[in-house]
């Protein structure tokens, strides 16, 4: 470890804040509905969608309407994928003359990019025609990131109201968050990555004559505007196989520097938007300095695992300072760690080194930074909404200690949101481990595996943490693309988002009705040192227990014996 | 849910026009309008303007008077159309014999000195168009002999080639093989061995 690498990661982590932090401030503006400095370009166009949609925008949703438009456009989503895939082949611009997609594939990566997971069982540049990119991908790698904030705007108002009824309007939050913020950035940040390397264009690709004199084909699509929203929507599902490692997607280190910024820095800016409208701009600082440190422990952790001496090069007898194993020169250990823990702690689930290649505890962190919830920032409004369910449980467990009826933000929190609050994040482990659980004694699916032993575990668990947490990234020596994964992987994905949503919104109805309550002196203060070490132990408490007897018989064993054969290799 | 059928209908439609058609050919329009050598994928081209490869994509070298990229997962080595990385855990029995012969093959070409870990390890994209300046120096011998070229000067010819993190923290050190390899063959030429002129 030296100092550059540090920095690397420090800089990476914390640019990601400070830059969620304007953009935090805009996004409350675009939810509260005021006009900003795209309305000359943007307000014709929103217009445009509330006229054609038959929507009024200023029309408050009760929480159970609100809901039903969210899962009936997640559903016209779902329907319009699948059939672009499954028609891939007749479809138009395809010039790599791809076929349709099976119905298990299309079924699995239809709820993959509805669900803002991103799991990919096949690889890009073998499956998908440029249309399909474009036409279905890029738009849900959008419209499934701005459905997650809609979710946020509406706990939002929840503890804002002061006996009040709805929580806002679907479609305005929808509309408004893809157009003035989604859009324009990724479009801006598309255009700069394209001047840094990244291809975009039709074509299928070139074959070129390499100085050897054999033939390389190379693989082309439209690829800075599919990566620019792949990473700002929080979204994770490359253009290629190799993800962001791909020098197509990620050439050099400064694009590494903004592609990894810009995985966090929307769910960052959800936080302090979440922060503004509240008025609880010190509760939220809370919440942030929570999720901040255990972020840069995960990647410190990962960083640290990954300067140990990995087996197989102590076997080879070469250098032995860093796992080269699935890294890419240019970023070497440090921006790979803070990759593994950027992507896995907030939603994102691009890679930029091959996570199965990790030293057996970074793969490990990798699994339990998506076992936490996906709130490290986790997903654009998503993140913080899970988050704000986390502090509620905190609040309850302190006033259970004490005897009082718990408070946050100036709400009471009584039974239904506590019930609602152990629905979300229940669900979770319910699915990871359940699903796992099947999988490890299942002849169907162990035929998926490239690894006996604890890896082989690992394979598993990281599969169905990966689905179940929406984050993408993956095990990837699992072949992943057979019935049994793509359906069991599919429903995961389903699961894990749309219950807490559903869960998280029934919150937002229950707390909107209630009266807002000025903080007494029996009130927890929430933005202090003592809450957020409360918060962080509630967090690991209902992340890391639960997991653990899984992890001790995957990346846990699996330490073990890398430090076993190292010490018998020397 | 009916009543929500209207507005999820209308506003997938526009928002695939919007965000799947009119946003991807904007960005397209602009990239090859202001940056049309990356937005083709920086291609290099020899004299005759025959492409050559990616500037950004390693590709296969084989022979001992050329720089050698990394062991590459990608289909059969450095298949620009088939990324991969092995995905080996760190305790795969494949991994740990696949390093041990390559080091020993190392080994043999230049005794006595530290083989870089990127020699034998692959890749995530299978594709890295880098290599280590370490893993460069260490080559360098070979490369010599086989170009009847002086040391001193191959060495010259690497340490210009090093590209240095970004603001010194940045990223790592790094030489693009390819680059290398092209001012290599620029500086020392070989007389390439044609096959028959018909064959391009």
């Amino acid at each position: 470890m030296t100092w550059q690498g540090w920095a690397e990661i420090a800089l990476t982590l914390s640019l990601a804040v400070a830059i969620g932090w304007p953009l935090g401030v805009f996004l409350s503006r675009v939810w509260n509905g005021e006009k900003t400095f795209l309305a000359p370009v943007m307000r014709p166009v929103e217009t445009l969608f509330y006229k054609a949609c038959g929507v009024d925008p200023t029309k408050s949703q009760s929480w159970h309407a609100y809901a039903v438009a969210l899962l009936a456009f997640n559903l016209v989503g779902f329907v319009l994928v699948y059939a672009v895939l499954r028609l891939q082949g007749v479809l138009p611009l395809n010039p790599q003359g791809f076929s349709g997609l099976s119905g298990h594939l299309a079924f699995n990566t239809a709820f993959s990019f509805v669900t803002n997971t991103n799991w990919q069982s096949y690889a890009g540049e073998a499956t998908m025609s440029t249309l399909s990119q474009m036409l279905v991908l890029t738009v849900q790698n959008f419209v499934s990131a701005a459905t997650g904030a809609t979710v946020a705007a509406a706990l939002a108002r929840a503890f804002v109201a002061n006996r009040g009824e709805g929580v806002g309007n679907f479609w305005a939050d929808l509309i408004r968050t893809t157009l003035y913020l989604l859009l324009p950035l990724a479009f801006v940040v598309a255009v700069v990555l394209v001047a840094l390397g990244l291809p975009q264009t039709l074509a299928a690709g070139v074959t070129a004559h390499t100085l050897e004199g054999a033939e390389q084909k190379i693989s082309l699509y439209a690829v800075a505007s599919q990566e620019a929203i792949k990473m700002l929507g929080i979204n994770g599902g490359g253009i290629f196989n190799a993800n962001s490692a791909h020098p197509f997607e990620n050439p050099t280190p400064l694009t590494n520097l903004i592609t990894a910024v810009s995985i966090n820095t929307l769910g960052w800016a959800a936080f302090f938007a979440f922060g503004r409208m509240v008025l609880a701009k010190k509760d939220v600082r809370a919440l942030i300095i929570a999720a901040f440190v255990l972020l840069f422990a995960g990647a410190a952790g990962v960083y640290a695992t990954e300067t140990q001496a990995p087996p197989a090069q102590v076997a080879a007898k070469v250098d032995t300072s860093v796992n080269m194993e699935g890294k890419e020169v240019r970023f070497g250990a440090p921006a790979t760690a803070a990759w593994v823990a950027m992507t896995t702690g907030a939603s994102n689930g691009s890679v930029n080194g091959m996570h199965s290649s990790l030293m057996p505890l970074g793969g490990g962190i990798a699994m339990f930074l998506m076992q936490l919830g996906e709130i490290l920032p986790g997903g654009i409004g998503s993140g913080v909404a899970i988050m704000v369910v986390m502090a509620l449980l905190s609040v309850f467990v302190a006033g259970l200690m004490v005897g009082r009826t718990p408070e946050y933000l100036g709400k009471k929190v009584e039974a239904r949101e506590i019930q609602f609050s152990i629905l979300a994040v229940v669900i979770i482990p319910l699915s990871m481990l359940g699903f796992s659980g099947i999988a490890a004694v299942l002849p169907e699916a162990l035929k998926g595996l490239m690894h006996s032993g604890p890896h082989g575990l690992s394979e598993i668990l990281y599969a169905y943490v990966s689905g179940t947490a929406n984050n993408g990234s993956a095990f990837a020596g699992l072949t992943a693309n057979a019935p049994w994964w793509n359906v069991t992987l599919g429903i995961a994905m389903a699961l894990g988002r749309f219950l807490p949503i559903v869960a998280v919104l029934a919150i937002a109805g229950s707390l909107v009705a209630k009266p807002k309550l000025a903080p007494t002196a029996g009130t927890l203060p929430t933005d202090g040192g003592l809450f957020i070490g409360l918060l962080i132990g509630v967090i690991l408490i209902l992340g890391g227990l639960q997991f653990f007897p899984a992890m001790a018989l995957g990346p846990i064993v699996e330490h073990f014996q890398a430090l076993g054969a190292v010490a018998a290799l020397r | 849910m009916l009543s929500q059928l209207r507005p999820a209908l209308v506003s997938m439609g526009l928002f695939t026009a919007l965000l799947g058609l009119a946003y991807p050919l904007a960005v397209t329009g602009v990239a090859q309008a202001a940056f049309p050598a990356q937005a083709n994928g920086s291609l290099i081209r020899d004299a005759g303007g025959r492409i050559i490869g990616s500037a950004l994509i390693g590709q296969a070298f084989a022979k001992p008077e050329y720089f050698h990229g990394r062991p590459s997962a990608a289909g059969n080595g450095y298949d620009a159309a088939a990324s991969s990385g092995s995905n080996m855990g760190p305790l795969n029995d494949k991994l740990i014999d696949r390093e041990k012969t390559d080091a020993a093959a190392l080994r043999a070409e230049n005794p006595g000195v530290v083989i870089p870990a990127d020699a034998v390890t692959t890749s995530a994209s299978g594709l890295d168009p880098d290599i280590s300046p370490a893993n460069a120096r260490f080559q360098a011998p070979r490369v010599a002999k086989a170009r009847g070229a002086p040391a001193a000067e191959v060495e010259a010819l690497i340490e210009a080639q090093v590209q240095q993190p970004l603001l010194g923290f940045i990223g790592q050190p790094r030489i693009n093989v390819l680059a290398l390899n092209r001012a290599l063959d620029a500086r020392f030429p070989i007389i390439p061995v044609r096959k028959a002129a018909s064959a391009g």
